[in-house]
């Protein structure tokens, strides 16, 4: 096949099915429609709360998907006892933050619902670290634990909404505007040094974990960091393991997020690309007892990650005229074809078309210029 | 992204301020200093590349990739809220965002407050945790005599020496935040270019220490 008719997304689409197929993962379609109650039910689950709403012809609200998951979720009723492991292939529909206006995204990603053990978590980072590396060679997984950094957040403060303060800081990496709140709501500034110096500590797996279960161990938040360590294993002697990076930046809902949760970069795209973790919370808030970690690639990031830039529209431009024989002309432009070369045929060249090499049949008719 | 690091700085005294720090961090680019009208100068010696940008656009550049660091006011992060990460306080540009009005007004609390403001975001936010509905005017300069001419009841705005509002009759009524020059980073660029981001950060955090 010819890999250049792909564009980078299709090339990506394409090897992360491939790749979530081959661990044994099993495609899951669905409708482009929902009803639009599950989405006012979870509106912070979704990046964007803005939904694209019309009223079915039985009267239901319904909504063009702005999310995968909770359809998943929904529509998986028969999970209890059973372990799914799904990946998907969607278009769904956003506000763009730049434009303000809905925009039609294609994602991509997969879901591991029911018995969710420390193997399963860590099969998820692993199959992310995969994916990111089928995005671009030069990437970054960043992975948190939630319980680990509410552990510390709660021993700032018992106030949700001073917390809530306090992890927007820790998501920015902002240490100073921790001290900040601590001074404007009475708390002593020494009980956020905890806090202060998990968020310091970041980097690759064996260059922090350690520090970071000592840090644990002396605040009481250990079986979060039992987890961590558990999913994290599982890139013990791969070479992946150089590109995954423990960092308390990365946030999520706390809501409907806990455990593990992770984010992806690649080298050239400015925000991340993939983003994802556990979700048990938002599986008890939709009446499920099983559990769940999954990830979502962001598609629409993915337009300019090649940086080969091809200046030509076609690689040979072929002008022929009224006396040209269509036999030669065909024979010509299968010669082009078999050499590995894109071929156009026209009347006359308009200047416009971008060509490598040209062949005029005009007048002298088979001669190469 | 290049291996060089993209520095956008704020065009103006501020942005002059902190090129300084820059220089004494090790990232020094003499031709910065060149009196001509280039916005983009490099130092390939260090690996650095500044340019001169729209104070309020700065957010924007390092938002979107294009500089992996810069320096913005803490009023641009607030209003516009970007995915960036904010890695320091550097001290400097100090101001405050505060609500003003007439000297002699006085707040109706059973009418719609009229707030003219260039900040909406943050007007609407400080007035929703007060439970307090509002009517906001958004205003793109002059603020100051919106309330002279009758168009609003406040105005919501970034105060420096209180000058300004004094020339024109009004007060400041309520501070709503501190403002100062923040230190920001590109999420992604952070973890492509940690050491060279490091460096620069530490370093102007000595700075700042030592003129404690």
């Amino acid at each position: 096949m010819d890999k250049k008719v792909f564009t980078p997304t299709e090339r990506i689409v394409y090897a992360l099915r491939s790749l979530y197929k081959r661990y044994g993962y099993t495609p899951y379609q669905m409708g482009k429609f929902e009803e639009y109650d599950l989405y006012s039910r979870n509106k912070d689950f979704l990046i964007s709360d803005s939904v694209i709403t019309f009223t079915d012809t039985n009267g239901k609200l319904k909504a063009l998907k702005p999310d995968v998951t909770l359809s998943i979720i929904k529509n998986n009723r028969a999970l209890n006892g059973r372990t799914e492991k799904l990946y998907y292939n969607e278009n769904v529909y956003r506000v763009s933050k730049g434009v303000g206006t809905f925009k039609e995204i294609m994602q991509a990603g997969i879901e591991c619902i029911g018995d969710v053990d420390s193997f399963a978590v860590g099969e998820c980072l692993y199959l992310a670290a995969k994916s990111l590396l089928e995005i671009k060679e030069d990437f970054v997984l960043t992975v948190s634990s939630l319980d680990i950094l509410l552990g510390f957040v709660g021993s700032v403060t018992e106030d949700r909404a001073v917390q809530d303060e306090i992890i927007r800081c820790v998501s920015e990496k902002n240490l100073h505007e921790i001290h900040t709140i601590c001074e404007k709501n009475g708390i002593d500034v020494e009980r956020a040094q905890p806090l202060e110096e998990l968020v310091s500590i970041y980097g690759k797996i064996c260059d922090v974990i350690d520090r970071i279960a000592l840090l644990c161990e002396r605040q009481g938040v250990v079986e979060p960091m039992d987890d961590l360590r558990r999913a994290l294993s599982i890139f013990g002697g791969s070479p992946l393991s150089e590109k995954v990076v423990i960092d308390f930046s990365v946030v999520s809902d706390r809501n409907y997020y806990n455990g593990i949760i992770f984010k992806g970069f690649v080298e050239g795209v400015p925000g991340s690309v993939l983003s994802g973790g556990q979700y048990d919370k938002l599986m008890r808030r939709m009446h499920r007892r099983s559990n769940a970690v999954g990830f979502a690639v962001y598609l629409d990031m993915l337009e300019r990650v090649d940086e080969e830039y091809d200046p030509y529209d076609v690689d040979v431009l072929l002008l022929y005229d009224e006396d040209t024989d269509p036999a030669r002309l065909r024979d010509e432009m299968e010669r082009c074809i078999n050499q590995g070369e894109s071929v156009r045929s026209l009347k006359a060249d308009d200047k416009k078309l971008r060509y490598r090499r040209l062949i005029n049949y005009h007048s002298r008719r088979d001669t190469d210029e | 992204m290049s291996k060089f690091l993209n520095v956008a700085l704020p065009k103006g005294r501020l942005g002059e301020r902190v090129y300084d720090m820059f220089e004494k961090a090790g990232f020094d680019c003499p031709s910065i200093k060149e009196n001509n009208r280039k916005l983009i100068f490099e130092n390939k010696e260090h690996m650095v590349r500044y340019f001169w940008v729209k104070p309020s656009d700065v957010a924007i550049y390092v938002e979107r990739g294009a500089a992996d660091i810069g320096v913005a006011g803490k009023d641009i992060l607030l209003e516009y809220e970007p995915e960036v990460y904010e890695l320091l306080d550097l001290g400097i540009g100090r101001c405050k965002m505060a609500v003003a009005s007439l000297s002699d007004f006085c707040d109706d609390k059973r009418r719609t407050l009229r707030v003219a403001t260039k900040f909406s975001k943050i007007a609407a936010d400080f007035y929703s945790s007060k439970g307090r509905d509002i009517d906001i005017i958004h205003l793109n300069g002059s603020i100051e005599i919106a309330p002279i001419l009758g168009l609003s009841d406040v105005i919501v705005d970034i105060v420096e020496t209180g000058t300004t509002l004094r020339e024109n009759h009004l007060e400041v009524v309520e501070e709503i935040v501190p403002i100062s020059a923040r230190l920001i980073s590109n999420k992604s660029s952070f973890q492509f270019k940690k050491a060279q981001i490091e460096r620069i950060r530490d370093s102007i955090r000595a700075q700042l220490e030592e003129q404690k």
